[in-house]
């Protein structure tokens, strides 16, 4: 048995589990927006501003969700300064949820910022603050704003496995892919999520299709390391004749990625594969987090 | 800082009174469950099942039996370890819980904002949500008796000194001498957590154990949760670093591709 099973759930659910879904995305958009920033062309700028407003709408839900789910809310603050020694700043380099708090934060800051400059861009803000920023934020320092974004985007994406991995929890801590795996994922939603917007905001039919074939290609990846996961996994893995193991194959496995990835295959079209890798995205943080969460450590102890 | 204090708690001599549940509850002024109307377990005469926020004590039974005259109970006091290198104060965002003078472990209850970070963390299933503070509780070997000179509520209330309260030295020593004195007479005796070079630097709450430490429901190799870190964080960066060559080379190539055949040519 392993180690895991004597530590107590710490009962993240459903706040928990969107929170990864809608950071996955907004990290995994905005990743994808400051690529095309940075290598992609001009007819890529509808996407990539997209992107942005995805990241920046992400953001805010995101920390919205972290707060509901304290026991405290009030205290959301304690995260980010020293509660008895203020301005003193909170932070821990080794802990994920400590340094986490910061990159929502900053992530939040640059994704705001380069979805203000875009909307400023297409001539959509009236509020002249507003305006007077997104005017501001253009040409180089756009770029560098989107490249803060994007990098702070992907880390989102990623750092929610890593938080998992780094606890004394079943599943969670029993391999070290569950970071590589969030990451691929949210890559891969949040370009589901541009490729279903991109539509109404202007996007050319290449600049779809070139999409599609990166989240391909993000879904090969995510389906590696899924099975490098649960390889990893060992023994362990008898905790998946469960209901969540099901989800995983069916829900994850079939629904979520090979169905799309056969419909990509297939050149059918890009916003169907895109709905089923939203949900596949959804279904892979709701088995991760709710199969571990289910594991009740004295029925298992006693070996009942 | 002060010398370090904490438990040693001889299993062998455990009756499976509660009293240190008792004095917890009582001395930290600890909520009752469910106002109080207590579900039975159904499985076993030890209702209370689990250390959480709101039982910081749990005097655990393991009742071996084959048949209704070929069996023995074992009965152990758990509590929190007040590990020597502990994942709870390692991982906990906020600062809220803090290494004490006497090298124990305490949660500030003003301070944590129930993140659960913590829960996760411990090795040991030990903490958990008070419900009536919203905050992530264990227990903080009486830290407020502790500075008045005081022992913990638990110990004092022990009537067999199946806990032992004390320094941490002392403890060790007094450990190995009954552990020698139990082997002498043919018991298979084991101390858990007693060894500074062991699992977790040692634990300030240590066991004398009679069984495999899974028995008892301890793990056998503790460790602390940024264990995982360096290998999760180093392949999460492989996998951006894989993730961004590909949509870079994909994207670039693409847009050759289209300007080789006199496409739009802008991507």
């Amino acid at each position: 048995m392993s180690d895991t099973f004597f530590s107590g759930a710490p009962h993240w659910t459903w706040f928990i589990v969107l929170y990864f879904f809608v950071g996955g995305i907004a990290g995994g958009a905005s990743f994808l927006a400051a690529v095309l920033d940075w290598f992609g062309g001009p007819e890529d700028r509808p996407v990539a501003r997209s992107g942005y407003n995805v990241a920046a709408v992400g953001a805010i839900v995101s920390g919205a969700l972290l707060t509901i789910d304290l026991g405290r809310p009030l205290r959301f603050w304690h995260m980010l300064f020293q509660s008895a020694n203020l301005p003193a700043v909170m932070f821990k380099g080794w802990s994920p949820i400590s340094f986490g708090a910061w990159a929502i934060l900053a992530f939040g800051l640059f994704s705001v910022l380069a979805a203000v400059g875009g909307m400023a861009e297409e001539g959509r803000l009236h509020n002249p603050t507003l305006r007077a920023v997104g005017g501001a934020v253009h040409g180089g320092l756009a770029k560098l704003v989107g490249a803060g974004a994007g990098l702070l985007g992907i880390f989102i994406a990623g750092y929610t496995g890593v938080l998992l991995s780094v606890t004394n929890r079943p599943i969670w801590a029993d391999g070290p892919w569950l970071g590589a795996l969030f990451l691929a994922s949210g890559v891969s939603t949040g370009t589901a999520a541009l490729i279903l917007l991109g539509r109404r905001r202007g996007a050319t039919e290449q600049a779809l299709a070139r999409l599609s074939a990166f989240d391909t290609k993000a879904l090969v990846v995510e389906l590696l390391v899924l099975v490098l996961f649960v390889a990893s996994l060992g023994s362990l893995n008898k905790v998946w004749v469960s209901f969540w193991g099901l989800i995983l194959l069916v829900g994850v496995v079939a629904f979520g990625i090979l169905a799309p990835l056969w419909l990509h295959l297939q050149r059918r079209p890009v916003a169907s594969a895109a709905r089923l890798v939203l949900l596949g995205g959804f279904l892979l943080r709701l088995a991760t987090i709710f199969a571990s969460e289910g594991i009740e450590r004295y029925r298992v102890t006693a070996g009942m | 800082m002060a010398e370090a204090m904490g438990f040693f708690t001889d299993t062998t001599v455990c009756i499976g009174c509660k009293a240190c549940e008792v004095a917890c509850k009582e001395w930290n002024q600890l909520p009752a469950e469910n106002g109080g109307v207590r579900e039975l377990s159904g499985d076993s005469y030890d209702n209370t099942r689990k250390l959480d926020g709101i039982h910081w004590r749990h005097v655990r039974f393991i009742e071996q039996f084959k048949g209704p005259y070929d069996g023995r109970w074992l009965m152990m006091s758990d509590v929190c370890k007040h590990c020597v290198q502990a994942g709870c104060l390692e991982v906990c965002p906020t600062g809220a819980i803090i290494r004490t003078q006497f090298d124990t472990v305490v949660i500030q209850s003003d301070v944590c904002n129930g993140c659960r970070a913590c829960i996760a963390a411990c090795p040991f299933g030990v903490i958990d949500i008070n419900p009536v503070s919203g905050t992530a509780q264990k227990c903080t070997l009486c830290y407020d008796r502790l500075q008045v000179g005081l022992e913990p509520a638990c110990s004092k209330a022990c009537p067999t000194d199946s806990i032992q309260f004390g320094a941490i030295a002392e403890l060790r020593t007094r450990a190995e001498k009954r552990v020698a004195q139990l082997k002498s007479q043919g018991v298979a005796a084991e101390l858990y957590g007693a060894s500074p070079t062991g699992p977790l630097g040692g634990l300030n709450s240590f066991y004398l154990l009679v069984d495999k430490p899974e028995v008892y429901g301890l793990p056998r190799h503790p460790e602390l949760p940024t264990a995982n870190l360096a290998k999760s964080g180093g392949l999460s960066v492989a996998s951006a670093a894989v993730l961004g060559l590909l949509a870079i080379v994909g994207l670039r190539k693409r847009r050759m591709d289209e300007q080789g055949r006199g496409g739009p040519g802008n991507v």
